[in-house]
């Protein structure tokens, strides 16, 4: 492939994270290339979220490297990874209910007077830009986001990553809370900033999902990756029994794969 | 309040529906006028209209409004920055002390230590400020250590405050050794109001002048910065209601306080100095706006800025509406809650300079139970122990509004355990009915 002869955008090395005696991520290594879309599945607690929080700067690693274009780097917190083009949609949102769109939009990073005053026209113009190509039916830029519908929620946490002209964009379940509609309008909206250059780390329980809109799919299982490999060479049977056994496809027996059949 | 929230936003498109069609809600929500602080303005009329009957028309008059007002004024101080500690899901039970602490501290700077220590005779102008200046630093000081441990070390601030209002009023006898010390510079009393400490006719007028310029500047403002975005904009008889509205109120308390006249013995022997023969009725010299008042105007408005218009006000607020969300967004939380506690610190020192000028001096128990009339203001104010919610404005309203209860009650006679009882069950009423109202908008 083309792809894997260029430097990775984002490279994780040997990255481990324990939670007290509890191994959550153990040994993970991972890339990501520009304009391309991973798409990392995996049971609860396998450690998909807990990976990328340490690559959003949420968590801390207990070992391992980041590297952002071949270059090691750290990244403490989450203005870090920030400072790096790289953001994340969470899965929560992580917006502050009380405080409006473009209060959100702009959070962390407000736009201010030469005085140092928060320039409120400008930031909600701004929104009201991108507003307008993310959610066009979005009119609410006074009101707190708590009077929101999850939809134009979910419209608010994206444009906040896609704004800042991320490179690297960490995308945890982000059609789970969403009705048909407007998980259509977010599924063409990765495939639009996959055209832009944009890497992607895409974290779904949705495998048509994963399928539909992923170059290669990583699984995870108890903490370790059991292999990451180009959507081309599995179907979505493998990479489910992948999920549940954590063995890669060759190394299931014919009573496990009865099992799937049956819990399938 | 769902439905007020969607019709506030809908000035836009109302503007082009017949108004026939405007109920009055409708109408309210389009001079964009919040509610709540409409509410608690209707509330503290009620509570003087009726006192005032009750009093058979005494309560209401310029010499008692002044008197009630500066009464408050440093609660509603302190106040301002509980709004931002309980927004951020904190508290401060320290004020108190602290203000105690920092009372002590002027009063001994000014009759012991600037003589005896620094060699600063009370001939020495604008010791007041210096005075003042160190009384910052103690309360932004001990603002900051209380502040480190809550943010840094992460020990809870209700522990943490608890201890502070333990630790600091032992270390108030330890200042004085137990005894009260009276005697301040002159200057320096002005910060206490009375007739002296108030700004005089002329300054008043100009400042109320100043204040009805600065309203109709801060709406043609924002109309014009929101019609060059493009944004809807208010309807224009919105504007000017609110315009008129604004100035006639500024105005009228600048006239109300002008007829609050100096003390009839003061002003013969302020006539008496001039050589002035006093007119028939004796000399009526206004006072005016007490200097207090026109200090927690200050504040108040400092507050509402950094409140409202400064990123770290915004973070405040973000991080009471979602702390992990804040968090996230690569907040430094924990700087911004520091920076609360030395802001509390600060107007803790504002708020003791006012106490300790209204005594000449300070006494052991100083300030005392300051941080429950504080923590009561903020929250009948609409201020939320869920985080995340609350306004300054609110916060000084609602000292207004406890003030104007235990200044009524004491006009009637009460004495302070019944009007500890009534202002006990006012404050579970107002945080009740706002419960209520909260659940039935969700």
């Amino acid at each position: 492939m083309a792809v894997a002869e260029r430097v990775p955008v984002v490279e994780m090395r040997n990255i481990d994270v324990a939670f007290g005696g509890v191994h959550a991520v153990r040994d993970v290594s991972m890339d990501l290339h520009a304009g391309e879309v991973i798409g990392l599945v995996g049971g609860n607690g396998a450690g998909k979220s807990t990976l990328m929080r340490v690559l959003s700067g949420a968590h801390p690693s207990d070992g391992g490297q980041i590297l952002i274009d071949g270059k090691v780097v750290s990244i403490k917190n989450p203005r870090d990874a920030k400072a790096h083009n790289l953001e994340t949609i969470y899965q929560t949102l992580a917006l502050a209910d009380n405080i409006s769109a473009p209060g959100n939009l702009f959070l962390g990073r407000e736009k201010t007077t030469r005085l140092g005053s928060l320039d409120d026209s400008s930031m909600e113009s701004e929104t009201r830009k991108i507003m307008g190509r993310l959610n066009p039916n979005f009119k609410n830029f006074a009101q707190p986001v708590k009077s929101l519908s999850g939809g134009q929620r979910q419209a608010v946490a994206i444009a906040r990553a896609v704004y800042f002209n991320a490179r690297i964009l960490i995308m945890d379940e982000p059609t789970a809370a969403l009705g048909p509609a407007e998980t259509a309008q977010v599924r063409q909206l990765v495939r639009q900033l996959k055209e832009e250059g944009i890497g992607i780390f895409l974290i779904s329980h949705d495998i048509h999902d994963v399928f539909d809109l992923s170059d290669r799919i990583s699984v995870m299982y108890h903490g370790r990756v059991v292999d990451t490999m180009a959507k081309a060479d599995v179907t979505p049977d493998d990479v489910l029994g992948m999920i549940i056994l954590g063995k890669k496809p060759g190394e299931v027996t014919e009573e496990e794969k009865e099992a799937i059949e049956l819990r399938g | 309040m769902a439905n007020v929230a969607d019709a506030a936003q809908a000035p836009g498109q109302t503007q082009a529906q017949p108004p026939a069609r405007a109920s009055v809600r409708t109408l309210f929500a389009q001079t964009e006028i919040d509610l709540r602080l409409f509410g608690m303005l209707v509330a503290l009329a009620v509570i003087l209209l009726t006192f005032n009957v009750l009093s058979d028309g005494k309560l209401i008059q310029p010499t008692n409004m002044v008197t009630m007002a500066v009464q408050a004024a440093g609660i509603a101080i302190i106040a301002t920055g509980m709004v931002l500690v309980i927004v951020s899901r904190n508290i401060d039970l320290s004020v108190g002390s602290l203000v105690g602490l920092i009372a002590m501290s002027y009063a001994l700077l000014m009759t012991d230590w600037f003589p005896r220590v620094f060699g600063i005779g009370p001939d020495v102008p604008f010791q007041w400020v210096l005075a003042l200046a160190l009384g910052i630093g103690i309360g932004a000081g001990f603002g900051a250590i209380q502040g480190f441990i809550i943010a840094y070390v992460g020990v809870p601030s209700f522990i943490v405050t608890l201890g502070g209002l333990l630790s600091i009023r032992g270390l108030v006898w330890y200042q004085s050794q137990g005894a009260a010390v009276v005697g301040l510079d002159p200057t320096f009393q002005l910060f206490g109001g009375g007739a002296l400490g108030s700004v005089g006719e002329l300054i008043t007028y100009l400042l109320a002048a100043l204040g009805a310029i600065a309203i109709v500047a801060l709406l043609y403002n924002s109309r014009r910065q929101r019609r060059r975005y493009g944004f809807p904009v208010r309807p224009m008889w919105a504007e000017v209601l609110l315009g008129v509205l604004g100035c006639l109120a500024v105005l009228g308390l600048a006239w109300f306080a002008n007829n609050n006249f100096w003390p009839q013995g003061l002003a013969n022997q302020y006539a008496q100095d001039r050589g002035i023969t006093p007119p028939p009725g004796g000399l009526q010299i206004p006072a005016g706006f007490p200097f207090p008042i026109v200090l927690l105007i200050g504040v108040t408005l400092v507050m509402s800025f950094i409140a409202n218009r400064r990123r770290f006000g915004r973070y405040v607020y973000a991080y009471g509406g979602n702390p992990d969300a804040a968090e996230l967004a690569g907040i430094n939380t924990k700087w911004t809650i520091l920076k609360t506690y030395v802001l509390m610190g600060i107007l803790c020192a504002l708020a003791a300079a006012i106490a300790a000028a209204r005594l000449n001096g300070a006494t052991l128990d100083i300030g005392a139970s300051y941080e429950l009339y504080v923590i009561a203001a903020a929250v009948v104010g609409g201020t939320s122990f869920a985080g995340g919610i609350g306004t300054i404005p609110g916060a000084v309203l609602g000292a207004f509004v406890m003030q104007s209860l235990a200044y009524g009650l004491s006009f009637l006679g009460v004495n302070s355990p019944g009007k500890n009882v009534v202002a006990g069950l006012v404050l579970i009423l107002a945080v009740g009915l706002d419960t209520l109202n909260r659940r039935r908008g969700s």
